[in-house]
């Protein structure tokens, strides 16, 4: 979540992307729902959802590997391109599975689209090794694939896909195959560079943090459809539904009777008394575990510790409400809680939110 | 060291098997060589029988090297795409494709003969010609280049290597011959390696297809066989060893040398 910071000097490159109704049947089984998205050019837009969502589809069928249901559903700066194949589309495709070719060395992989494009031999080496220092690979140009890692891999795979200029860039969970350590390293470099690149950017993946590091915007897929589309900030404060919150971070939930503008539990020595205005109504509210805050005189929330778990500089501590309703609260690491023990806290009232609550 | 006995013992399996197959090969050899095989060493060695061998059927050898070098060729442009179009397809029907081109493997050589001879019998022309024989040669090998070809294929993850290469801008052509070829070289090695040993050795299929014209190298061992004395039909083998070891060894060099360029 820090990687927002573009450069706001950056020439924008590549073209929009806009899509109409597109849908996607296979064998009778619609997966991805007419589907209506515009991403202007430069933007990156991560397609954030479990497996199964449709968003891997979703971004074949931009990429030209999908024929879609109908015509005239895709279209790149306003010009149709469903009917275009993939390889007169100029789409730059990371894999993940990175899909090098192994009887290539990293530069003949990075030379390759250029070799293709009938670019003479200077200029593409020139290109080549302009690539390879831009992701950090130039002093590995003449080894095998076989002889690079995961992440040396997943970087030739970024370099061969930029050196042709695509229009848009289109990455199928690039990370998803590397260690967590190296993930997390390589979503930040990934980020920075996408954004010095500015160009348009499709990124799929199923981990919220990788989409929150790398997004300029968020669209949250689930059952062949958009949950929710927006900046990393408002799916993450502003969940659209349920699905979108529990898959987005961690998400607190109490549900019950609102009466006066307050929503009340009571337990054993512990409550939750959430001033949340409105008519009388059944309602579900729901809080991220760090808009708790420790209070000293009334509390909204008295709840009885069950475990806390340290996370550094954080520690996420499980409390009940009332039997059976559990929150999790992230608090300074600095505190030490006892599980039996009470710990009373106020909610941020600008973090809760509130879902309809289907009859 | 002591020296476990299951060592011991696989050393002494491996070393009866090689005896196994080569005394055979090797007396024969001896029988080629010998003045009369009957008499053995005592009456002494001789080249007559090879130099009569060579001087009767040097054609056939010729023509075995031409048909093992022709069937190669064909399956190669034939087998190799068609793996290739097989597993992209999938499914029901590329299994049934299968199956059919490894039918001629499993029918005797001597009734695909006489069902090509049946078919082909009225085109004097080819029918008389070395590439009858070619034909056949390339029904019966087809199937071991293609199913070494499909072995490697689904081992490697193609499907993404061709997106990956379609991506890049490249026609289908390209794909399969900038991608898919360099990947699957290990399969075609081991096929071309299987079809050239199996041509040269095909008697079956040959014996029946074959012309007076159209002899190949173990076609006519069998003739000398029938007609010869004992002799030349050794001093043959002899002379069918001398040809086939070398080739074979310099195809699995071919082999050893694009390997290590694939790895390095």
């Amino acid at each position: 979540m820090n990687a927002h910071t573009a450069n706001p000097t950056a020439a924008r490159r590549g073209s929009s992307i806009t899509t109409r109704r597109l849908s996607k049947t296979f064998n009778g089984v619609t997966v991805l729902q007419p589907t209506d998205l515009e991403i202007p050019a430069g933007e990156i837009l991560v397609l954030l959802g479990p497996s199964g969502c449709g968003k891997t589809t979703l971004l074949r069928l931009i990429a030209g590997l999908e024929q879609p249901d109908g015509p005239d559903m895709i279209r790149f700066d306003g010009e149709d391109v469903g009917g275009v194949p993939i390889e007169k589309r100029n789409v730059g495709m990371v894999f993940q599975s990175y899909a090098l070719f192994p009887n290539m060395t990293v530069a003949e992989n990075v030379a390759y689209g250029l070799k293709i494009r009938r670019i003479g031999r200077a200029q593409r080496e020139a290109e080549t090794r302009r690539l390879l220092a831009l992701v950090g690979m130039d002093e590995y140009a003449d080894r095998r694939i076989s002889a690079i890692s995961g992440g040396q891999r997943q970087r030739t795979a970024l370099a061969r896909a930029l050196a042709i200029k695509p229009r848009v860039l289109l990455l199928d969970e690039p990370l998803a195959a590397l260690d967590a350590v190296l993930r997390e390293r390589l979503r930040v470099e990934i980020g920075l560079l996408l954004r010095e690149f500015g160009i348009t950017a499709v990124y799929v993946t199923h981990d919220q943090a990788e989409a929150m590091a790398i997004g300029d915007r968020i669209a949250v897929m689930q059952r062949g459809r958009i949950a929710q589309i927006g900046a990393p900030q408002t799916i993450y404060h502003r969940p659209a539904n349920d699905f979108v919150a529990d898959f987005v971070g961690t998400m607190n939930r109490l549900e019950g009777r609102v009466a006066g503008g307050v929503l009340a539990i009571e337990g054993d020595g512990t409550h939750a008394r959430l001033d949340v205005g409105g008519p009388d109504r059944t309602a579900a509210i729901c809080f991220r575990p760090e808009a708790a805050r420790l209070s000293a005189g009334e509390a909204a929330v008295a709840a009885r510790v069950v475990a806390s778990t340290f996370f550094g500089a954080t520690q996420r501590l499980v409390a009940e409400v009332a039997p059976g309703r559990r929150l999790q609260l992230d608090l300074s690491s600095s505190l030490s809680f006892t599980p039996g023990q009470i710990v009373a806290f106020d909610i941020d009232p600008q973090a809760i939110i509130e879902f309809q609550q289907e009859a | 060291m002591r020296i476990r006995w299951t060592t011991c013992a696989g050393i002494v399996i491996t070393a009866l098997l090689t005896l196994f197959l080569i005394v055979p090969v090797l007396l024969s050899v001896y029988a080629g060589l010998t003045v009369n095989y009957a008499r053995g060493i005592s009456a002494g060695f001789t080249l007559d029988w090879v130099r009569q061998v060579w001087g009767l059927y040097s054609d056939t050898v010729l023509r075995s090297l031409v048909v093992a070098l022709l069937t190669l060729i064909l399956t190669l442009l034939i087998g190799v795409p068609g793996a290739y179009a097989l597993v992209r397809r999938g499914g029901r029907f590329a299994r049934i494709v299968e199956e059919i081109v490894t039918l001629p493997v499993a029918i005797p050589g001597l009734a695909l003969a006489l069902a090509m001879i049946l078919l082909y019998g009225g085109f004097g022309a080819f029918r008389q010609s070395t590439l009858f024989v070619v034909i056949g040669h390339v029904l019966f090998t087809l199937p071991f280049m293609m199913r070494s070809v499909i072995a490697i294929l689904e081992t490697i993850d193609w499907r993404t290597l061709d997106e990956g290469a379609a991506s890049l801008g490249s026609p289908a052509w390209r794909r399969f011959v900038d991608v898919i070829l360099p990947n699957v070289r290990p399969g075609i090695v081991a096929g071309a390696l299987t079809v050239v040993t199996l041509s040269i050795g095909e008697f079956n299929l040959t014996w029946m297809m074959h012309t007076p014209m159209t002899k190949t190298l173990p076609v006519g061992l069998a003739d000398a066989y029938a007609s010869m004395r004992l002799e030349i039909a050794s001093a043959y083998t002899l002379v069918f060893l001398v040809m086939v070891i070398p080739l074979l060894v310099g195809v699995q060099a071919v082999a050893d040398l694009s390997e290590k360029r694939t790895k390095s």
